[in-house]
């Protein structure tokens, strides 16, 4: 099976999707890039992070749309386009600039459906790319999922290797409800097996990336990588863990996290978000609410601490929960024994 | 109905409207009116839950813009959107049963006065958000676009609406990608309690979108003749494919930016005056009186028709059951 990184499985997704459907259109600001520009070079950028790639020239200016810096008009442009009968995948670049569309995304396009008596569908995909560990600073860097997720009428989904990038992503096109995509940044150089024809990751299915007997691991987005070292550097001593990556936290799939806590009775959560209101205090709830009597240990998060992501090399390394603290928390939650 | 828009996209100046035209949008206007009038001895009974922003006064525009338009056309309205939403056709009887927040209104009352839709007839929905309505329809206006078929989409604001950055990024978007955007700017004079004279910086609206590259006109909005035509002027060049423009309509509404606002930024005989100079209705019937385009008689036929409608709407609402608490849960999603 073919090696891709993720940046490329995405860019395959949003290829076979355009010309599977000819209502998918793709807008945002230098998704294909060198318009206006000096030298000429029409598709001088194919998206910052090169996941549009390609796609201007295959598929044409109507339906791939360069547009200003201008979020508010993007996502809402999506949204009407959406109401109009295309399925935008709108590009929001960095997912720190919800903070000048968000009325867009939680005032109009969760709620479309909802308060028009459900007779209106906005199949709109927002693609924003998130995450810190490339000293972007604090308002590049943030993974604000947990905002978004609290949200109802939106899906949000957080791949954390390519092969589910790419299968998500044609879900989230095909899906007729408004979904909100989020790409890890650093995710995106790294390969894995994915292959070449189109298929479908279903929502609300978490991935068990390791069976084990001990403690169950939830880890999200880039967690996922830096949690399978941990667990199987442990599991070289014979503390073996679930690692469970829910891959979307709306719809998320509790069933499986309980599962695996009846079994285990310890539960360790690792989330890359600083730890209030966060997707692990949520997961930590649902726990306690429905499977409180499994539990041996107390549940332990794993989180950024409640700072703004920093930009200094030295600081943002120990913002974010790296392999050795996640092999910590395991150990603490084995204390017992 | 929305019949003015010719077959082949051309569109209409108002020398040409026939008679049957010429009472389907004095029809359209006198129901907007009476829908509203009535909303306002209704709400004073205290049977209308939440709140409601009527449109009375401003019904030429709302009627002067849908007549230009077709069913496949889109517009995106705002927070006092009744006018909008029976100018492009929407059912009153399911309006009305809509703001009174009964299981069959028009959006199952999960929506209310102010998010009232109808897809099948290109409303893409009244919108609570100063502001949020333009970057939808520049939206609907990429689809338009990309299918080639020569509709066009239809912004409604106010001057309140004109101070929001959305609403500046809508139009230098719709300039940009040249889609058939049309930005109609209802300047009312006031957003919310303040002044338009205070709060818009330039007091020029038509300039600011005319600064943003696309033509833009001011026109009496008291006048259905005169939005008509300016309408007719922006859509014919949507279609041709010249792109977006505006229309900046000065008006006046007839009561508060809510039902139950005691208006005290306003001179106390302010309205009372205005209801003497600015009633479209009026307006047009002096017009029609004078042009011998339509009698009187057929005038008061609609008054009459459109009356009993508005009753039978309000006493239908009353007696409309109210959604059922299962209903808290349906249409978060289509799947979840």
């Amino acid at each position: 099976m073919p090696q891709l990184t993720m940046r490329d499985a995405l860019n395959q997704a949003l290829h076979q999707e355009m010309a599977r459907d000819e209502r998918v259109i793709v807008l945002g600001e230098d998704v294909s890039g060198g318009a206006g520009g000096t030298s000429g070079e029409r598709e001088a950028s194919g998206g910052i992070f090169g996941v549009t790639k390609g796609l201007l020239p295959k598929f044409g200016e109507g339906r791939v749309l360069d547009t200003p810096i201008s979020e508010s008009a993007i996502i809402g442009a999506a949204a009407g386009a959406a109401l109009a009968g295309l399925r935008p995948v709108a590009e929001l670049m960095f997912a720190d600039f919800v903070g000048v569309c968000f009325d867009q995304i939680y005032n109009q396009i969760a709620k479309f459906r909802y308060m028009f008596g459900g007779k209106s569908t906005c199949p709109v995909v927002i693609r924003m790319a998130m995450g810190a560990g490339m000293n972007m600073g604090p308002q590049h860097s943030q993974t604000i999922y947990s905002l978004l997720t609290a949200i109802p009428g939106l899906k949000i989904v957080i791949p954390s290797n390519a092969y589910d990038a790419k299968g998500l992503l044609i879900q989230a096109i095909r899906d007729d409800d408004p979904v909100i995509f989020f790409e890890h940044k650093a995710l995106y150089p790294r390969k894995g097996e994915v292959p070449e024809e189109a298929y479908t990751v279903p929502f609300g299915e978490a991935n068990l990336v390791r069976e084990g007997e001990h403690v169950t691991v939830v880890a999200l987005a880039r967690m996922v990588p830096f949690a399978e070292r941990a667990v199987d550097a442990l599991a070289k001593e014979g503390i073996t863990c679930d690692l469970i990556d829910p891959r979307t936290t709306s719809p998320l799939d509790e069933d499986t996290i309980i599962e695996s806590v009846e079994g285990t009775g310890r539960l360790v959560i690792i989330d890359e978000s600083p730890p209030r209101c966060g997707m692990a205090c949520d997961i930590a709830a649902t726990v306690a609410q429905k499977a409180f009597r499994s539990l041996k240990r107390p549940i332990i998060q794993v989180t950024a601490p409640h700072t703004p992501v920093p930009f200094a090399p030295s600081l943002e390394r120990v913002y974010v929960p790296g392999p050795p603290r996640i092999e910590a928390a395991i150990r603490e939650a084995m204390r017992d024994e | 109905m929305n019949g003015s828009a010719t077959s082949d996209g051309t569109t209409l100046d108002s020398t040409r409207l026939d008679p049957a035209r010429t009472l389907h949008a004095y029809r359209q206007m006198k129901l907007i009116r009476e829908f509203e009038e009535r909303l306002h001895v209704e709400i004073a009974t205290g049977d209308i839950p939440g709140f409601t922003h009527l449109y009375a006064g401003q019904e030429a525009v709302a009627v002067g813009v849908c007549e230009q338009l077709s069913h496949s056309d889109y517009i995106v309205s705002t927070h006092r959107g009744h006018g909008h939403c029976i100018a492009k056709g929407c059912d009153v009887l399911g309006m009305m049963k809509e703001i009174y927040g009964r299981q069959d209104g028009l959006c199952h009352g999960k929506g209310g006065s102010m998010h009232i839709a109808d897809m099948t007839k290109g409303m893409l929905g009244a919108n609570a958000i100063v502001g949020g309505g333009p970057p939808i329809a520049v939206g609907a206006a990429i689809a338009c676009k990309l299918r080639g078929n020569r509709n066009v989409s239809v912004a409604f604001g106010g001057d309140g609406s004109a101070n929001q950055g959305t609403v500046f990024e809508a139009m230098n978007m719709a300039v940009v990608l040249r889609v058939p955007a049309i930005f109609i700017i209802e300047n009312n004079g006031y957003s919310e309690h303040t002044g338009a004279s205070y709060a818009v910086g330039s007091k020029d609206l038509a300039g600011r979108a005319r600064a943003f590259g696309m033509p833009a006109e001011c026109v009496d909005g008291a006048d259905f003749h005169a939005v008509f035509d300016a309408m007719g002027r922006a859509v014919a060049h949507a279609r041709k494919g010249g792109g977006p423009s505006t229309i900046e309509t000065t008006i006046t509404r007839f009561y508060g930016h809510f039902e139950g606002d005691p208006q005290n930024y306003r001179a106390k005989d302010e309205v009372a005056k205005l209801r003497v100079t600015m009633d479209c209705l009026k307006r047009f019937r002096a017009r029609v009186a004078e042009d011998r385009s339509v009698p009187a008689s057929e005038l008061d036929a609609i008054d009459a028709e459109v009356s009993a409608l508005i009753e039978r709407a309000v006493v239908e609402a009353k007696a409309s059951p109210p959604p059922s608490p299962a209903d808290l849960y349906s249409d978060v999603y289509i799947n979840y």
